[in-house]
């Protein structure tokens, strides 16, 4: 299997000797501080839809730390955000919604289901790795599809109640998104923190040249199959998110063209710069839910035809926008 | 008791014998040099010694530890250490975050054997980086990034990824592969620096290195060992003068 | 006992019949990944298009003429496409395998698209051509004729397809392409027309694939998927590139997916990823695989 040459762009490369991460903060914060207001100012609608864009920003996100950050370009990521969406709607049926509950299970089954599928799918490489995953995204749909007792078949989870924080059920799109924007914001911290720690540094070099990291003693297929993991917990985490939001789950959630979009999201935004994937999500889920219904509820043409703008119009391919960015982080 | 050990390893490929029952012995504090005609075995050996590639038949022993089933990552972590011939780094990133890689994986002292780097601590990791990258010329160059690099500063970069897993056994691929005699003499100077204490195997072409640097040289041939001897010895041997010609002429026709 | 023998031999029949269309359709997908290690997520497009052509065709009710007419018009799409494909994916030769998938995906969100706009939402029925559609007695049971009917025609098509890349040029290519890429590009030979040839060979067996396969699965948004999936699986147990594999992979999975679905319908999903899962824990490469997918 030849080589893929890195063709992602090390958006996430941690000075050593940071000199200016004061001012690199202020966006950060500034884009906080408007997320945070944008309920007060805006129509119930709009929150939710706002609501549902930050959800698909964090599946988007954890998704990146495989295909971004460890190369791993995974095609049944949603499998572990559905795995999570219907643990989540499931316990809030029948044992509570009152937050964290759901989210805590909804993460740990979307950490489970990866650790319980991604051994077979890290061990490969290249284009076996999209295929694996593919697969396994696909079956596990198929479950969700079957296994009626459980997951409501193909008619989904439905009348999942209100999450409810303190005794109070969170009705108001306003607080929902509150809710949403702070556990959202809480787990992109972590994988930001996650993926310039020295473990993230560790996945970069396998991104770059995983002989080479096997040959200075690092155990690469552990560290992949960690990160697996890990992303798959976040997805889970995102699909309590999903469930606490929609309050019903359906197979499609979990199914080949959600993930589809998800890595199209990570690969227009800039796979490995984490904040790129959340635009990218935006993009696409406007794309899908405010062009759709104008196209007669076919916006996924259009997005298939982004699809392939995409591959031929960024210059790197799959590097994403972020690889156009006119300054790239570099040490002097 | 040697540093490194292998006996009777073979390797074929369909029918070329690559590597023919081949025993080799590298003495502790030795500059062993491992050369040959093209096709002699060379690389072949030298990835059966690192655990890159499975011999079919043989033993390999690092000290008086057998390794021949072990992984490359655990031969690594038992003190074996390696560069590529092809300069083959990490593209993202700065040659200080390169080494500080193998000096987390290793510990700032070496011996280090954690499945979970993080716990070492930042400022003695960065304190070691520093030394390495001293260590091997490249003091002012620890901000910039490997592309950016020379040729010749990618292969000294290799050298100091390579120190950084705190080997006892450093094995090298043809370092001065594609070097100016200029990156080449600067190359000799860093390796004749290495300290007393860690061997060093090295596959190289360049003959003159090869005389400069060994105090022991093996010759292959046709994936046999030709001859095993002190720079001397080899210098004066009629079979290895022979095997070297034999090749050259066989290339003249080759190629004519 | 008999009762129980007999539910079962069906339950192989129809994992026979099953495999035999998964061969044909896994097949070029095989061909074209080994060949040219592009991922053709478009392959489970071409196989409804070829669905839907037979249901556009037979909706005046069933008739020989109508299904004669879907499996040429059907080889004839699948050839442009194939070849449509080839070109597509040929300047992205020297790119990661992420950007062919990305764009093979793309198609094949495009395609479905399509023919949910034209075809619309609901599944349509395929009818078998008359003569076929009734049912023989079969250990008791009647069986449809049908089903007996892609047994053969997917063991025809083994057999052409095994003489094909066995015994004629093109084979040899294909074969030795799979083998070493450099080594056939290093004497010479222009390996892009072998790919036109492949892409378009493996695409017209994917729609064919869609018309056989028609009278028993309907045309229906969503199958795509389900059918890119099933060879994907059959394509990874059974090796890359490799025709043999592709035939024991499919003949197998077939089974399972029979057997599974009548033992144990809710765990029939469980039961093909385990089967996968094992596969690829025991032999990485597949089961007939020459090159290694995995890495140690």
């Amino acid at each position: 299997m030849p080589e893929v040459p890195g063709n992602v762009v090390g958006g996430t490369a941690a000075p050593r000797r940071p000199v200016r991460r004061r001012y690199a903060a202020v966006p950060a914060v500034v884009v906080v501080l408007v997320l945070a207001a944008a309920p007060l100012f805006l129509a119930p609608f709009a929150t939710t839809t706002l609501t549902r864009l930050l959800v698909f920003g964090l599946l988007a996100v954890s998704l990146d730390l495989l295909v971004g950050v460890t190369g791993l370009p995974s095609l049944g990521h949603a499998a572990y955000f559905g795995a999570g969406a219907y643990a989540a709607g499931w316990v809030s049926l029948h044992v509570t919604p009152a937050i964290p509950v759901p989210l805590l299970v909804g993460a740990l089954v979307g950490g489970v289901a990866a650790a319980a599928t991604g051994w077979v799918a890290v061990r490969s490489a290249g284009v076996f790795f999209l295929m694996l995953t593919l697969a396994i995204g696909e079956i596990l749909a198929q479950v969700a599809q079957n296994w009626d007792s459980v997951t409501g078949g193909a008619n989904g989870l439905a009348g999942i109640p209100a999450a409810r924080l303190g005794g109070e059920p969170l009705l108001n799109a306003g607080f929902l998104y509150w809710y949403v924007l702070v556990v959202g914001l809480l787990l992109f911290a972590v994988v930001w923190v996650l993926a310039r720690s020295p473990f993230g540094a560790a996945l970069r070099g396998i991104r770059d040249n995983e002989p080479r990291m096997r040959a200075i003693g690092y155990p690469t297929t552990v560290y992949k199959y960690a990160a697996f993991v890990a992303a798959g917990t976040v997805a889970g985490a995102a699909g309590s998110l999903l469930a606490a939001q929609q309050r019903l789950v359906t197979p499609a959630d979990l199914g080949f063209t959600t993930a589809a979009l998800a890595l199209l999201a990570v690969v227009i935004g800039g796979a490995g710069s984490l904040w790129g994937p959340v635009i990218g999500a935006a993009l696409v889920v406007l794309v899908r839910d405010a062009l759709g219904p104008s196209l007669a509820g076919h916006g996924e043409l259009l997005l298939g035809v982004v699809f392939v703008l995409v591959v031929y119009l960024l210059p790197r391919g799959a590097a994403g926008l972020a690889g156009l960015r006119p300054f790239r982080r570099r040490n002097p | 008791m040697s540093a490194l050990t292998c006996r009777g390893v073979s390797r074929s490929f369909g029918a070329l014998r690559a590597v023919d029952a081949v025993d080799l012995t590298v003495q502790p504090g030795a500059r062993h040099a491992l050369i040959g005609p093209n096709g002699a075995g060379k690389t072949t050996l030298f990835r059966v010694l690192t655990g890159r590639m499975r011999a079919d038949a043989g033993t390999v022993h690092l000290g008086d530890r057998d390794v021949t089933g072990l992984s490359e990552v655990r031969r690594c972590r038992l003190g074996m250490s390696q560069t590529l011939q092809h300069a083959s780094l990490f593209a993202s990133m700065t040659a200080a975050e390169t080494v500080a890689l193998a000096v987390r994986r290793h510990g700032p002292e070496g011996g280090g054997d954690r499945i979970v780097p993080w716990p070492v601590r930042r400022p003695a990791v960065d304190a070691r980086t520093d030394e390495l990258l001293g260590q091997v010329g490249l003091g002012d160059r620890a901000g910039s990034s490997v592309p950016s690099l020379s040729h010749g500063e990618r292969k000294q970069l290799e050298v100091a990824l390579a120190l950084a897993c705190a080997p006892s056994v450093l094995l090298l691929d043809e370092p001065a592969a594609g070097m100016s005699p200029a990156e080449s003499a600067r190359l000799l100077a860093l390796l004749a620096g290495l300290p007393g204490e860690v061997t060093v195997l090295f596959v190289e072409h360049d003959l003159d290195l090869v005389f400069d640097l060994a105090d022991h040289v093996t010759v292959l041939h046709l994936g046999r060992v030709l001859l095993s001897g002190t720079p001397d010895e080899v210098r004066a041997s009629d079979a290895v003068r022979e095997a070297y010609l034999g090749t050259a002429r066989r290339e003249e026709l080759f190629t004519s | 006992m008999t009762g129980w023998l007999a539910a079962n031999l069906i339950s192989v029949l129809n994992g026979l019949a099953i495999g035999a269309l998964l061969f044909v359709l896994a097949v070029g997908l095989s061909l074209v990944f080994g060949m040219m290690d592009v991922l053709n997520l478009a392959h489970g497009a071409l196989f409804v298009t070829g669905a839907y052509v037979a249901a556009a065709l037979s909706a005046g009710g069933p008739s020989w003429g109508a299904y004669l007419g879907a499996l040429g018009l059907a080889a004839v799409i699948g050839l442009l496409a194939g070849g449509a494909l080839s070109a597509m994916t040929e300047p992205l030769r020297r790119r990661s395998h992420l950007d062919q998938a990305l764009l093979t995906l793309g198609v094949a969100l495009i395609v479905a698209e399509v023919l949910q706009i034209v075809f619309g939402d609901d599944p349509l029925a395929v009818p078998a051509p008359p003569g076929l559609d009734g049912s023989v007695p079969l250990f008791g049971a009647a069986y449809p004729t049908y089903r007996l009917v892609i047994i053969g025609i997917g063991a025809a098509l083994a057999v052409a397809i095994h003489v094909l890349v066995e015994r004629t040029t093109l084979g040899a290519l294909v074969r030795a392409t799979v083998a070493d890429r450099d080594m056939v590009a290093a004497i010479g030979v222009d390996n892009r027309r072998v790919k036109v040839a492949v892409f378009a060979l493996g695409s017209l067996l994917a729609t064919v694939a869609g018309v056989l396969g028609g009278p028993v699965y309907g045309a229906s948004v969503g199958l795509d998927s389900t059918v890119l999936i099933l060879a994907l699986v059959v394509v990874v147990i059974g090796g890359l590139g490799s025709v043999r594999g592709a035939l024991v992979g499919a003949l197998l999975i077939g089974q399972i997916e029979s057997l599974g679905r009548a033992l144990l319908p809710d765990l029939a999903s469980f039961v093909l990823f385990g089967a996968l899962a094992l596969v690829l824990v025991l032999r990485p490469q597949g089961l007939f695989g020459s090159r290694a997918g995995a890495v140690v």
